[in-house]
């Protein structure tokens, strides 16, 4: 019956059934993945959750200023179950960002970004960035205060490039000041193009991926590896199915992720402040800046930045170019990390300290965007500590210890100065 | 097979077809980027606005909104207006030497910034990322300032600046905050957007 069905469909759509072995049942991975995989699986579950969601959100929302703070309201308070539908879009925008991060600082730790997997890398930036602009156009949909000041800081970081800023600053918002104009545009953005090109993208890295193989723990290249496993003499010896080998592991991370997830849509779906933001409770007023201005907890590494930065030559396009620059870095890492060697499980001592300094700096940057270091400091050194002194040289170090990183890893790998230890000829059982 | 192709004719149609499509499907795009410009409605708003000053106090701060950009109207204090000179020494550009994208009109380019000292008006507007400014009039020991004699403080990324909207060193904001155009239509009686001279 199945088969006769089955027939039917493949007469007619040939490509399908090769398009799921090619991806699903017959996509050899290495056997020896560790906790560090489930967050790609993750990231495309929260990526159907957020379409979902946002479908069934943008049925009762209005865009327009006028209407846009109320119809917000308005699902959280009258729509059936429009708090479940609006928390679980919220909690999954931030929790995309946590899965995002541990999936990219994984690629980085496993050399993952190296050759041949540069446009998986380069996809996956690309990714990141179009994520960053739907969190961002999707945070000023509800119109609260906070909506309309992170519209008009990111604008401004458009205004200060010299000459052309201004008009740019303009374009985006339609006006002087973000509007109705800027509303709507935004909103059009955030459920029409950016999600179509982020599904697109999606598409490109899969594909890019499934191409040259997934990496591993141990930075070794199956496919180069010996032949011939229980399903087939060509297959590599180190690999097994996606389906069902993987995507079975992959379940026991969605059933783990799931449960922290539902945690937090249904004991704090706030989480505190950090995933909604109370002032943003408020509606937006032009004339208000609210007292304790902070982004968004994943934006506050590169909002840091931006703060740290002095204006000089009477400009304060410089806080743009570093944030702007701190990703495009990473852009361009397969190409400033050039060590053969690809796990850090092999690599040198140099590298190793370096990534955990790179690390220490990203969250040192993100207490400072969330201003976390106004509590820390006095807490740590005493209540007369000069903030404003301290927490610009404790920033400085940190943005000099992120973008020190990328030089010193140029010059480690391009000079020759690493000392690696020897890689083993395949992938090891037990990771 | 072996008809006669002839691939000149052939490589000179593909490109000037590719060109002219090139060319077509840029030119459509110009009117979607164009659609981002501001709207004739949001063009209208760009009017000039007339403010009473009779209701502000001395000491006082008023806001309105011009262009829907946030206004600053403060009743300057004698003891406040004395005070500016003395900031001098800690302010990035004291004497308002800065002419450059509209920092303030000739009229106000003086120590007051202002065409009646007492008079302060300003576009409310941080010069780092555009966000209101608090006004902080009281000339007394603040958080971020313990010889604090008066001016606005920068809630989003800790800028500040004296009572003539003049920007303090080692903060993110490079410049003064703009004075936009006006003039006094009669002694209690101001209208922004418009200068003495422009007037009708």
């Amino acid at each position: 019956m199945t088969s006769r069905w089955r027939h039917w469909l493949e007469e007619r759509l040939p490509g399908l059934t090769r398009m799921i072995r090619r991806h699903v049942t017959a996509y050899y991975a290495p056997k020896n993945f560790n906790l560090w995989y489930y967050f790609g699986s993750l990231a495309l579950l929260v990526l159907l959750n957020q379409l979902v969601t946002g479908s069934f959100l943008a049925m009762n929302y209005k865009p327009g200023i006028a209407t846009a703070f109320d119809s917000v309201q308005y699902i959280m308070r009258d729509v059936n179950w429009g708090w479940l539908i609006r928390t679980m879009h919220t909690t999954g925008a931030s929790l995309l960002f946590v899965i995002i991060f541990l999936h990219t600082f994984r690629s980085i730790m496993y050399g993952s970004f190296k050759k041949p997997r540069e446009l998986v890398w380069l996809l996956g930036m690309l990714l990141f960035v179009v994520v960053m602009a739907e969190a961002f156009t999707g945070y000023v949909l509800p119109w609260g205060t906070m909506s309309f000041w992170a519209t008009r800081v990111v604008v401004a970081l458009f205004a200060t490039i010299p000459v052309i800023g201004p008009h740019l600053a303009e374009w985006i918002m339609g006006g002087s000041l973000p509007a109705d104009a800027t509303l709507n545009r935004f909103f059009a953005l955030h459920v029409i193009m950016l999600p179509l090109l982020l599904l697109f993208l999606v598409v490109l890295h899969l594909t890019a991926l499934h191409e040259v193989g997934s990496n591993n723990p141990d930075g070794v290249e199956i496919r180069c590896g010996p032949k011939g496993n229980r399903w087939g003499k060509h297959y590599p010896a180190d690999g097994i199915p996606f389906h069902p080998y993987y995507t079975l592991k992959d379940l026991v991370g969605v059933g783990v992720f799931l449960l922290v997830a539902a945690y937090i849509v249904f004991f704090a779906p706030s989480f505190d402040g950090w995933f909604l933001e109370r002032n943003n409770a408020v509606m937006a007023d032009p004339l208000l800046t609210p007292a304790h201005i902070r982004p968004v907890w994943y934006f506050s590494a590169f909002y840091a930045m931006v703060r740290m930065m002095p204006s000089f030559a009477g400009t304060a396009v410089w806080g743009p170019i570093a944030m702007s620059g701190s990703i495009a870095l990473l852009f361009a890492l397969p190409w400033i990390d050039v060590g053969p060697v690809k796990s850090i499980r092999y690599r040198g001592t140099g590298y190793k300290v370096a990534l955990g300094i790179f690390v220490l700096a990203f969250v040192g940057l993100m207490l400072i965007g969330s201003n976390l270091t106004d509590v820390l400091f006095p807490w740590l050194f005493g209540a007369n500590i000069n903030l404003t002194k301290w927490t610009m040289i404790f920033g400085r170090t940190m943005m000099l210890a992120y973008f020190g990183f990328f030089v010193f890893l140029g010059l480690y790998t391009h000079l020759g100065w690493e000392k690696t230890r020897p890689v083993p000829e395949r992938v090891r059982a037990r990771g | 097979m072996d008809e006669y192709i002839n691939r000149g004719r052939r490589r000179f149609l593909t490109v000037t077809t590719s060109a002219v499509g090139g060319v077509g499907i840029i030119a459509t795009t110009v009117p979607f980027f164009q659609s981002w410009l501001p709207s004739a409605s949001a063009r209208a708003t760009e009017a000039p606005v007339t403010q009473s000053l009779k209701k502000i106090e001395p000491g006082q701060q008023l806001i309105t909104t011009w262009r829907n950009l946030p206004i600053f109207i403060v009743n300057r204090t004698p003891k406040q207006l004395a005070a500016l000179p003395g900031q001098n020494p800690r302010l990035v550009d004291p004497d308002s030497k800065n002419t450059s994208a509209h920092q303030q009109p000739a009229y106000a380019q003086n120590g007051t910034r202002s065409i009646k000292p007492q008079w302060l008006i300003l576009i409310g507007l941080c010069t780092h990322v555009n966000c209101v400014p608090t006004y902080k009039g009281q000339m007394k020991p603040e958080p971020f300032d313990p010889a604090w004699q008066g001016g606005y403080y920068c809630p989003c990324h800790r800028s500040r600046y004296d009572l003539a909207g003049r920007v303090y060193k080692d903060v993110p904001a490079p410049k003064n905050m703009q004075v936009p155009p006006y003039h006094f239509v009669d002694d209690t009686t101001v209208q922004i957007g418009v200068g003495p001279k422009d007037k009708a």
